[in-house]
C-alpha cells in the first residue's frame, strides 16, 4: 500500500467518525463536535487533494529556483471552509445555549416539542 | 457577571502577553501578502488574545473595558470598507485590483520577479482587503465569545 | 445603461450584501431611513433582474459571462485556455430563478415593513433578509463549484438564524438547531463532492469540468454525494424533517424567502444533472430516482399535512410537497433525455413553471397565515374561527392561494401542474394518477384549513380584528396579480419565461460550455 494514501485514509476516517457521532449520540453538544469530526476530515481530505511529491510550499521567501511547489488552490478552499466552518458552530453553539435555557436539558430525546 | 478569574501568575502573564499576542496578530495580518496568514488568520490570533484576557480575568474584570457596540461598529466598518474597496474598480470588473502596480502610495510598488525578499508595499488592494478582514475577523469572534460568555453565566445568576 | 446590464450579475449578489452590513448603521438613524434603504435595494434587484433577464432570454440561448476582476480574459476563449479567475455564468435558467427571487424579495421586503412595525430586532432581521436573498442570488448566477459552496452556506447560515430570530419561544430554537445541523451537513456532503471532482480534473469551473468529465467511479460517488446534499437542502423526503420546522417556526415573510432557498438548491442540483454531468452519466437511472424521490415527497407532504393542526405547519408541509412536483416535472424530463421525445421538454416546462408558480402561492399563504395568527392570537386551528367576517380579503387572498397551489383552473399551479400531468402520464400512467390525487388531498386539506380559520360563528377573539394595514395588503395583491395573470395567459408566460430556461438546461448544455470555452 502507498504510504501516500494514508492522509486520504485517515481523512476518511474523520469522516465516518463524525458520522457516527452524529447519528449516534444524544447530547447537543456532542452532535456539534461530531459535525466538527465530519468538517475536519473534509478539510483535510481537501489540503491532501494538492500535495505533489517533493513539493514546496507556494509561500516561500528567498525560493529557490525551479522547483515543483504543491498546489495553492486547495489550501484557499480549505481556508474558506475553516472560515464557514467557525461560523457553523458559533451559530450551532448558541442555538445548544438557547435550547438548555428553555428546556433545561441537553438530551436530544427530550427536546421534542415539534412532533408531527 | 463572575468572578471565576484565575491565579496571580496566570493573571500576571496575561498582562505581559496580551499585547503581544495582538502584536504578532497585526504582523501576520500586515503581511498576508507576502508570508503565510492574511486577514482572517491574523484576526483570529488577536480574537484568541481577547479570549485569554476573558479566561483569565472572568467577565467581572473586564466589565468597563469590552464595550459591545464599538466592537459592533468596528466589525461593520470593516464589512463595508471590504464591499467598498471591492467596488472601486467597477469601471473595469468588480474586484479589480486598482492599485496593484500603479505606483501610487498606497501598496503600488511593482512586483518584482525572480527569487527575493518580499516587497511589503507591493500588491494593489489585496493589503487592504487584508485589513478590512482582518479588523471585521477580530472584533466579529470577539463579540461572539462575549457574547456567549455573558449570556451563559447570566443563566447561573437567575 | 449597457454598463448595468454588463455588471448586473455581479451587482445582483453585491448590492443586498453592501446592504445587510450598512443596515445596522443606517438603522441607528431610525426606522424610515433603514426602511428607505432596503425599499430602494430592493427595487434595484428587482430592475437588474428584469433587466439581465430581459438581456439573456433575448440573446437566444447564448450565457453571459462575466469574470470578478478580470480585464485581461474575453470571453468565449481562444487556444487551450482555461479560465483562472471566478465567473458567473447567467443562461435562460439562471434568469429564470433570478426572476423568481427578485418577486419574492420585492414583495418579502414591502410586507415586512409593516409586519414588524411593532417590535424591536428589526434592523438584525433586515440584515439577515437582505444577506440571504445576496446567497440565493449567488447560488443561482455562478458559474463556479467552489463559489456555489461558499453562497451555499451563506445562505444555510442566514436562513438558520431566521428561523430561530425569536429567542424567547422555546420551539423555534430547537428548530434552529435541527435546521443548522441539517443545512451544515448538506453543505459537506456538497464540499465533499466538490473536493473530488477537483482532485480528479483539477478545475473548479462549470463548463471546464462539463467538457473533460468522464463517467468514471470518482465522478458516480461525487454525483451521489452531490444528489444526497443539495436533495437533504431543497426539502425531498426522506430528509425532510428539517423543513416542516423551519417554515413553520420563522417569521411570516421569511417563510417565503425559505422557500426560495430551497428551490435555489433545487436548482443547483438541476445545474449539476443536466450542465456538469450531462451525457456522461446513465440519465435513465438517475431521472427514475428523481421521480422516486419527487413522488415520495409529494405523497409524504401531503399526508403529513391532512393531521396538522397547526396553521403554519399545514401550509409548510403543503410546501414540502410542492417540491416534490418541480422534481417530478424535471425528473421525467431526465429520464428521457437520452432519446429526447416530444415530452420531455414538456414535463420539463412543467417542472420549471411550477417553480414560480410555487413561490408565488406560498409566499401568499404564508403572508396570509401571518396576518391570521397575528389576528387570532394562537396558531392552532381548533381554536381560530368566524375570521371571514371582519377580514374579508384577507380570506379572499388566503382562498385564491390555496386554490392555486391545489391546482384548480383557471390559476396558475393548474397551468403548470397540467403540464408536469400530461408529460408523467407519457411516461407511466402510475405517476399521473399519484400526483393528481395529491392535488385532490391538498385541495382539502386546504379547505379544511379554510373553514376552521374564517368561516364559522363570530368566536371572542374575532370580535375586534380587521383586514391588516395597506402595507400588508398591497405585496399580497401583488402575489394574487401574479397567480391570476399567470393562470389567465399561461401560454405567454410558458413561451417567453419558462421555455428558455427549459431549453438551457435539455438542449443547451453545450452553449454554456462554448461560451466559456469556445468552439
Amino acid at each position: 500500500m502507498n504510504i501516500g494514501n494514508l492522509p486520504f485514509i485517515v481523512a476518511a476516517l474523520l469522516v465516518v467518525l463524525g458520522l457516527y457521532t452524529f447519528l449516534f449520540k444524544r447530547n447537543l453538544i456532542k452532535l456539534v463536535i461530531g459535525i466538527t469530526l465530519i468538517e475536519t476530515g473534509v478539510n483535510l481530505f481537501l489540503v491532501t487533494l494538492g500535495y505533489r511529491t517533493g513539493g514546496i510550499s507556494p509561500i516561500y521567501t528567498f525560493a529557490p529556483e525551479a522547483q515543483q511547489m504543491v498546489l495553492p488552490t486547495p489550501q484557499a478552499l480549505t481556508l474558506t471552509s475553516i472560515v464557514i466552518g467557525l461560523a457553523t458552530t458559533a451559530l450551532l453553539l448558541s442555538f445548544a445555549v438557547f435550547v438548555h435555557r428553555h428546556y433545561g436539558t441537553l438530551d436530544v430525546r427530550k427536546v421534542k416539542e415539534l412532533k408531527g | 457577571m463572575n468572578n471565576n478569574s484565575m491565579s496571580v501568575i496566570v493573571r500576571t502573564v496575561t498582562r505581559f502577553m496580551y499585547g503581544l499576542i495582538i502584536l504578532f496578530g497585526f504582523y501576520v495580518i500586515m503581511h498576508g501578502h507576502l508570508t503565510p496568514g492574511g486577514g482572517f488568520q491574523g484576526g483570529a490570533v488577536v480574537a484568541s488574545a481577547f479570549a485569554l484576557l476573558l479566561v483569565a480575568f472572568g467577565s467581572a474584570g473586564l466589565k468597563g473595558q469590552l464595550n459591545l457596540h464599538w466592537l459592533q461598529s468596528i466589525e461593520e466598518f470593516g464589512a463595508l470598507a471590504f464591499l467598498g474597496l471591492a467596488f472601486l474598480g467597477i469601471g473595469t470588473a468588480f474586484f479589480y485590483n486598482l492599485f496593484a502596480n500603479s505606483g501610487g502610495f498606497l501598496f503600488g510598488a511593482s512586483v518584482p520577479t525572480g527569487s527575493n525578499a518580499g516587497v511589503l508595499t507591493a500588491g494593489g488592494l489585496v493589503p487592504l482587503m487584508n485589513w478590512a478582514v482582518g479588523l471585521k475577523v477580530m472584533t466579529g469572534i470577539a463579540a461572539v465569545v462575549i457574547v456567549m460568555l455573558v449570556g451563559s453565566h447570566k443563566e447561573e445568576t437567575e | 445603461m449597457t454598463a448595468l446590464t454588463l455588471h448586473a450579475p455581479i451587482l445582483l449578489v453585491a448590492l443586498p450584501l453592501l446592504g445587510a452590513f450598512a443596515t445596522p448603521l443606517v438603522g441607528k438613524l431610525g426606522k424610515g431611513a433603514r426602511n428607505t434603504l432596503i425599499g430602494l435595494i430592493v427595487l434595484a434587484v428587482a430592475g437588474l433582474a428584469a433587466m439581465l433577464a430581459i438581456d439573456v432570454f433575448g440573446s437566444g440561448g447564448i450565457p453571459t459571462v462575466y469574470e470578478l476582476g478580470g480585464g485581461t480574459f474575453t470571453f468565449p476563449l481562444s487556444g487551450g485556455q482555461v479560465p483562472v479567475r471566478i465567473l458567473f455564468e447567467v443562461d435562460g435558467m439562471s434568469a429564470f430563478m433570478g426572476l423568481i427571487t427578485a418577486l419574492i424579495a420585492l414583495t418579502g421586503a414591502f410586507f415586512s415593513f409593516s409586519y414588524w412595525k411593532e417590535r424591536s430586532g428589526g434592523n438584525l432581521y433586515f440584515s439577515l433578509f437582505l444577506m440571504l436573498i445576496a446567497g440565493v442570488f449567488g447560488m443561482v448566477l455562478t458559474g463556479d463549484m467552489f463559489n456555489f459552496f461558499v453562497f451555499l452556506e451563506i445562505t444555510s447560515i442566514a436562513a438558520a438564524s431566521m428561523v430561530g430570530f425569536r429567542v424567547w419561544l422555546k420551539q423555534s430554537q430547537e428548530a434552529g438547531f435541527k435546521v443548522m445541523a441539517m443545512y451544515t451537513l448538506s453543505g459537506l456532503f456538497v464540499l465533499l463532492a466538490i473536493g473530488l471532482l477537483y482532485g480528479q480534473y483539477g478545475h473548479l469551473n462549470i463548463a471546464v469540468l462539463a467538457r473533460s468529465i468522464q463517467g468514471s467511479l470518482t465522478d458516480m460517488v461525487a454525483l451521489g454525494l452531490l444528489l444526497t446534499g443539495l436533495a437533504m437542502k431543497a426539502g425531498a423526503v426522506p430528509m425532510h424533517m428539517w423543513a416542516p420546522d423551519a417554515y413553520g417556526e420563522a417569521p411570516a415573510p421569511m417563510s417565503a424567502v425559505l422557500v426560495v432557498n430551497s428551490q435555489a438548491s433545487l436548482y443547483g442540483l438541476f445545474r449539476i444533472l443536466f450542465t456538469l454531468f450531462g451525457a456522461s452519466i446513465s440519465t435513465g437511472t438517475v431521472g427514475w430516482i428523481l421521480i422516486v424521490l419527487a413522488l415520495l415527497t409529494i405523497f409524504v407532504g401531503v399526508t403529513m399535512a391532512l393531521i396538522q393542526s397547526d396553521l403554519k405547519r399545514l401550509v409548510a408541509f403543503g410546501a414540502v410537497s410542492q417540491i416534490g412536483y418541480m422534481l417530478l416535472g424535471v425528473g421525467v424530463g431526465m429520464a428521457v433525455i437520452a432519446t429526447r421525445p416530444e415530452y420531455g421538454l414538456v414535463a420539463m416546462q412543467g417542472g420549471i413553471f411550477h417553480m414560480i408558480n410555487d413561490a408565488a402561492c406560498v409566499g401568499l399563504l404564508f403572508f396570509a397565515s401571518g396576518v391570521v395568527i397575528r389576528a387570532a392570537g394562537t396558531r392552532d386551528l381548533n381554536q381560530m374561527g368566524g375570521l371571514g367576517h371582519r377580514m374579508k380579503w384577507t380570506s379572499i387572498f388566503f382562498a385564491i392561494g390555496a386554490v392555486a397551489l391545489a391546482g384548480v383552473p383557471p390559476f396558475n399551479g393548474f397551468a403548470s401542474k397540467f403540464l408536469i400531468y400530461e408529460a408523467a402520464f407519457k411516461l407511466n400512467p402510475f405517476l399521473a394518477v399519484l400526483a393528481v390525487l395529491s392535488s385532490i388531498m391538498l385541495l382539502a386539506v386546504f379547505v379544511k384549513a379554510f373553514q376552521a380559520a374564517f368561516l364559522g360563528p363570530r368566536s371572542n377573539t374575532s370580535a375586534h380584528v380587521s383586514d391588516p394595514s395597506l402595507g400588508m395588503m398591497l405585496p399580497m395583491a401583488a402575489l394574487v396579480l401574479v397567480v391570476i395573470v399567470f393562470g389567465l395567459f399561461p401560454g405567454f408566460f410558458v413561451d417567453h419565461i419558462v421555455t428558455p430556461a427549459a431549453k438551457a438546461l435539455w438542449l443547451g448544455r453545450d452553449a454554456y460550455i462554448n461560451a466559456v470555452l469556445g468552439g
